[in-house]
């Protein structure tokens, strides 16, 4: 057991690796560098050159990826411009609000997609079912930046329910109780809005894995040995239908970065994403290669987790 | 000695295809007495898996007529609860492929206690586990306290067979139905496996259905044999005149078709066409005609019934009478070995 | 010489364990085993499920790499490099699989999985592809009106049928049917077991056929090999193996088939039991202390037996 994930952990090191020197090269493939941007243009061309080399960049790619990453590792990612200070703290203070926005949104999607996948599928073909997959369709129609538009609209600035903007209402003390249900109540709306649309992928999954689960032979020897109709779907069916969910789980958190990317830019909601956005149009590149990287980084352990998951609950995966 | 254990009249269980119902087992009456074997033999698409699973009430979309009486209880009418307690209890199954009928993320402990539980709520947990090693040992697993761990993917085909019958005889059933037990297994763990079944039947007095392909396995283990074909019987008989003195052109054919070890390289018998899909059964006339058309129209009869030629030997049809091979040099080849 | 000839042919798989995955030991799916089929014979090789029967075939066409040992087709041996490259050979070894069902790609028609050999062999224009094609349904009984049908619309027999058809269209010489029946009803096997004698007859082909089932064999085969644990441990005309087995495995193996006639079932219940016995006491006459069986040894011109040196 131990040693797959050992394993795989492993494998993931040189993927991470390739993964930031990739990162690396398209930062210095876009026009321009950390000096062009800080720097008065009134400036004498000899100094800035002068400071390129003492910064090093005029050494090599690889020289300059070295001495990146080595940092990197050490978390120093340089300097926002705009914000002037440094990125690791810049995106240290946004990560923990996107973080919970990723947490209620998952929560959100498995408490939506679970009964509505199990009723679609142990009642199949029934109105009930017709209805649910109606619901998936639109779901997967629907573009997630027109839905979050729309629930923006419908329901922060037409009812007033929910706030459109921020994480937190300004004047809560941290720490204190209604500092926290503010941080919930402003995360709330964003977070349905992501899950409404991610949900429907699982709904669907779920849906099919028990209508095929439903089919297999060991339903019929549970069937033949006397077992009622509900335990034959709980002990059953169930657990066998949700273990390539529960495998799923770590790719469902790649999905939910590029959520939220859209979701925080639309709900004005500062998290990494919006950071990510506005750090593109003003070109803050230091930010963005950090971000770009991080985001890679997550997506890359969000598999490991799926893997990881799946051979604790496949007993098949775990002998191997 | 002969006292019915199952008694099925008039049972016809359709599918729905499209728009209408096709009977997949077409007007079937047949008996199992307690301690005897009755096997059922027909090709995919004789029915035979489809009367298997109407008498254990496993068939879910399928429109059921007439009665399957167990112990004089309607199996058809009965309520699900009722259902539930005869299955797994009174009654159980040994499916077909071991592969796929065991769970593959419960260990092999739990799913045979599953069965257990579910009939006999008094057991505690150790003496359900000493009962299971039990069973184990039964059925010829060499290290039961270590299979009970285990989980299927871990055995060998021979070895799930074998964990689906301890699950099948857990509760010492009165019917066991058998569908095609050992097809997807070696010749010697099948000749294990068939024991085992034999075993069983003296052991408990169990009215044992085996339902196959293979008329070598009916040979073995057979008391009385039903042949299938398109639904319906066409000739039922003992194991001993059914070999010796087959009636119905189908079971000639078949029997004319299996290559066996004591012959040299021969001719094998071939039946003409295929088995017509469900929904394309000639549901008027002899349904094996298409396959003979070489016999005369006159010799079949109208609306074909089984008849009793001898005490207990009952042949569909009139067809045959007059029957014989195109090629008459055919059926010398399976007469010269019985 | 036979048109075949396999010599101390090995297949072992690797292993791999531990955190890289380095190799810590092999599996002998085949272990050193030897043969010759004559042209236009049909030899058998029987065993259980993991005797190595299949891998055996398997490495004979290609599919699984040999480690060591040679397979001579035609005098040129396919075990070295480089040789299998050449057209005429890969032309003329074909092979039948065991499942209908799922040998035959279902989003394809007839016409281009008949015609997939041809395409890949022989340049031919799409007329004469298709009269060949057509041909070929007809030689093995299908009508040529089925081209332009899909897999899913035939019987599992008139499948197997197709899956022929694709063998023979490059008319090879040597034809690998892997339990080609096995899939198929008895009524249906018999069908498919009297073709493939037609068109053994009708265009001189060998075949290697290989079966658990040795009724089948019997019916089929004019030598048969016997495997277990990836070696040969008896091998002779039908009539050795059948009239005169001699070694304990091949005994017990005749022994398990069931008897067609009810009426031997006590003598066959006698005669299980002492070669059941005689399987006990004698194990050690039969197999090294590893449980292997050992290597041939030959008893008669056609009879080879798996027995120690000093029997």
């Amino acid at each position: 057991m131990w040693k797959i994930i050992v394993r795989r952990i492993l494998i993931m090191i040189p993927q991470i690796f390739l993964l930031s020197i990739l990162v690396f090269l398209m930062a210095k493939a876009m026009p321009g560098d950390a000096l062009s941007g800080m720097l008065d243009p009134n400036i004498d061309p000899a100094a800035i050159d002068a400071m390129r080399e003492k910064l090093g960049l005029n050494d090599p790619w690889y020289i300059q990826y070295w001495d990146w990453i080595t940092k990197a590792i050490q978390g120093d990612f340089g300097q926002s411009f705009r914000f002037k200070m440094p990125v690791s703290e810049l995106i240290g203070q946004r990560l923990m609000n996107t973080l919970w926005l990723a947490i209620v949104t998952l929560i959100l999607t498995y408490l939506i997609a679970i009964p509505l996948g199990i009723t679609s599928g142990r009642y199949n073909d029934s109105w009930l079912d017709r209805l649910i997959t109606g619901y998936t369709y639109i779901g997967f129609a629907a573009p997630l930046f027109i839905f979050a538009l729309l629930m923006v609209w419908v329901f922060g600035f037409h009812f007033h329910w929910f706030p459109t903007s921020g994480s937190v209402s300004p004047g809560e003390v941290p720490g204190t109780l209604s500092h926290f249900w503010s941080k919930f109540y402003h995360l709330l709306l964003p977070a349905l809005s992501m899950a409404l649309i991610a949900t429907v992928g699982t709904v669907q999954y779920l849906r099919n894995e028990i209508i095929d689960t439903k089919q297999k032979d060991f339903i019929l020897t549970a069937r033949a040995k006397g077992a009622s109709e509900s335990r034959v779907y709980n002990r059953h069916i169930l657990r066998n239908s949700l273990l390539p969910i529960a495998a799923f789980f770590g790719y469902e958190i790649t999905g939910l970065i590029g959520g939220t990317v859209f979701v925080e830019s639309i709900f004005s909601y500062p998290g990494m994403g919006m950071l990510f956005l506005s750090s593109i149009t003003i070109r803050d590149f230091s930010v963005v290669t950090a971000l770009v990287l991080l985001y890679g980084v997550a997506a890359i352990v969000g598999a490991l987790l799926s893997d990881i998951i799946l051979s604790i609950v496949d007993p098949r995966i775990r002998i191997k | 000695m002969s006292e019915e254990l199952l008694e099925i009249k008039n049972l016809s269980t359709s599918f729905r295809i499209v728009d209408d119902y096709y009977a997949a087992v077409d007007d079937v009456t047949l008996s199992v007495r307690k301690n005897e074997i009755l096997a059922i033999v027909g090709e995919s698409g004789s029915g035979k898996s489809a009367l298997a699973f109407s008498i254990m009430g496993l068939h879910t979309r399928a429109k059921i007529d007439g009665q399957i009486k167990y112990k004089g209880h309607d199996i058809v009418t009965m309520s699900p609860a009722a259902l539930n307690k005869l299955r797994g209890q009174e009654m159980s199954m040994i499916f077909q492929d071991p592969l796929s009928a065991l769970n593959p993320l419960m260990i092999i402990g739990s799913q045979i206690e599953e069965v257990l539980i579910l009939h006999d709520s008094k057991l505690s947990k150790k003496q359900r586990k000493e009962k299971v090693i039990d069973l184990l040992n039964k059925v010829g697993i060499s290290r039961p306290e270590h299979t009970y761990q285990q989980y299927p993917h871990e055995l060998s085909g021979g070895m799930r067979q074998r964990v689906v019958i301890a699950i099948a005889i857990a509760n010492s059933p009165k019917l066991l139905i058998a569908d095609e037990p050992t097809t997807a297994l070696d010749v010697t763990i099948q000749l294990q496996i068939l024991e085992l079944i034999k075993r069983l039947k003296n052991d408990m007095e169990a009215g044992i259905i085996l339902i196959t392909h293979d008329l070598g396995v009916v040979s073995e283990m057979a008391d009385r044999v039903a042949v299938m074909y398109a639904g319906q019987i066409v000739e039922i008989a003992d194991i001993f005149t059914l070999t010796s003195n087959p009636k119905h052109p189908y079971t000639r054919s078949l029997l004319n078709s299996i290559p066996t070890v004591k012959e040299e390289k021969s001719r094998l018998h071939v039946i003409q066409g295929i088995v017509p899909p469900l929904q394309n059964l000639p549901r008027k006339g002899c349904r094996f005609s298409a396959r003979t058309p070489w016999i005369p129209e006159w010799e079949h009869e109208e609306n074909p019934q089984l008849h009793e030629v001898a005490p207990g030997h009952f042949v569909r049809c009139t067809c045959h009478y007059n029957f014989h091979f195109p090629d008459t040099s055919e059926e010398a080849s399976h007469n010269g070995t019985s | 010489m036979g048109l075949l000839e396999v010599k101390n042919l090995k297949v072992h798989f690797p292993i791999h364990g531990g955190i890289f995955r380095k190799v810590v030991g092999e599996v002998k799916a085949v272990d050193n085993v030897s043969f010759t089929i004559e042209a236009g014979q049909t030899y058998g090789l029987v065993g259980e499920s993991g005797s190595g029967k299949t891998t055996t075939g398997r490495a004979i066409i290609g599919l699984n790499s040999i480690t060591s040992g040679s397979v001579i087709f035609e005098g040129q041996d396919l075990a070295l490099k480089g040789v299998r490259k050449q057209k005429n050979i890969r032309k003329d070894i074909q092979m039948i699989f065991q499942d209908p069902y799922s040998s035959l790609n279902p989003k394809k028609r007839v016409l281009d999985i008949i015609a997939e050999p041809l395409r890949n062999f022989e340049k031919m224009s799409p007329g004469e592809e298709k009269r060949r094609v057509q041909e070929l349904l007809l030689q093995v009984g299908l009508s040529p009106e089925n081209i332009l049908k899909y897999p899913h619309e035939f019987s599992g027999g008139q499948r197997q049928r197709i899956g022929i058809a694709r063998a023979i269209a490059l008319k090879p010489k040597l034809i690998i049917a892997d339990e080609p029946v096995s899939a198929l009803d008895v009524s249906v096997q018999a069908q498919v077991l009297n073709f493939m004698q037609d068109i053994q007859k009708e265009l001189n082909l060998t075949f290697l056929f290989i079966s658990h089932d040795l009724g089948i064999i019997r019916h089929m085969c004019d030598h048969i090999g016997i495997m277990y644990k990836g070696r040969h441990v008896e091998q002779g005309t039908a009539k050795d193996i059948f009239d005169n087995p001699r070694h304990i495995y091949t005994k017990r193996l005749i022994a398990a088939i069931p008897d067609i006639d009810p009426k031997q079932r006590e003598k066959q219940t006698e005669f299980r039991k002492s070669v059941s016995m005689e399987y006990e006491q004698a194990h050690r006459n039969y197999f090294d202390e590893q449980g292997m069986p050992y290597p041939l040894k030959s008893i008669s011109e056609t009879h080879l037996v798996a027995l120690p040196e000093k029997g």
